[in-house]
């Protein structure tokens, strides 16, 4: 996955529920359709909450990774 | 990535695709300090996952959308509440350890240490992530708490009835 150009850098860093998960979503429509946003979370809960809010939306997670205490996800915006 | 967690993402991968807007409603009955946080943290939560959001604001819960510089009360009972119960969402105490507010300042510290957003930044969230707030009229017109005295975003007050409308449209309702 390190091939992919993100389209928006989101740093959520320090931001506990529901912040990233909220974050993602206030800021997926900033990309277009197609789109990329990488987003560094230091929430460990944000591994099962972006999933399920990428589910919920109908985007889709290209990537969710645990990087020593941080959390990178790859979302692509679907619609 | 541990098993648990495997097996939640697992789940979350099983769900079916959503149809249509889903939607929450929510009677909002507590003003302690920590019931709010999950009527809030649930509220921004569901609508940054697409969903319609309520939320029905009534007895003690009226004072999360109260502006914390509203006087109320017209009568000698009314003013004491107003006294009593006075300001808005930041004065809110916590169910247990309360100790007459040093609960209040202990956990708004113990938040902030660990990078909590605070109530009123959690509302005004919510009212920007476009949910929608009610007063309740009966409990309103007992306490003597004025549509006035909301912050704004407020929607005009409403009754069991409307929320038993918006309650039978909504696959999740909660009572907090």
């Amino acid at each position: 996955m390190s091939d992919v150009t993100p389209d928006l850098e989101l740093d959520l860093r320090g931001l506990l529920c529901p912040m990233p998960m909220v974050r993602v979503s206030q800021n997926i429509s900033k990309v277009p359709v197609g789109g990329i946003v990488r987003a560094v979370a230091t929430d460990a809960g944000s591994m099962a909450d972006i999933p399920a809010w990428a589910k919920s939306t109908g985007n889709e997670v290209l990537q969710a990774e645990k990087s020593g205490s941080e959390f990178v996800f790859l979302v692509k915006r679907v619609k | 990535m541990s098993t648990q967690l495997d097996r939640e993402l697992e789940a979350i991968a099983e769900l079916e695709p959503v149809e249509g807007r889903k939607k929450i409603s929510m009677v909002v009955m507590s003003g302690d300090m920590d019931k709010l946080f999950g009527a809030f943290l649930i509220g921004t939560g569901a609508a940054a996952m697409g969903m319609e959001v309520t939320m029905f604001f009534t007895f003690w819960g009226l004072r999360a959308i109260r502006r914390s510089d509203a006087k109320t009360g017209t009568t000698f009972f009314g003013k004491m509440i107003g006294m009593m119960y006075g300001g808005g969402i930041e004065k809110a105490s916590p169910s247990k350890f309360s100790f007459g507010g040093m609960g209040r300042w202990m956990f708004g510290k113990m938040m902030g240490a660990h990078n909590v957003m605070t109530l009123t930044q959690l509302r005004d969230l919510a009212i920007d992530l476009g949910i929608k707030m009610y007063g309740c009229q009966m409990t309103m017109d007992v306490m003597e708490i004025p549509q006035e005295s909301f912050v704004k975003g407020v929607q005009d007050p409403v009754g069991v009835g409307f929320f038993l409308g918006e309650a039978q449209e909504s696959q999740i309702t909660l009572f907090i």
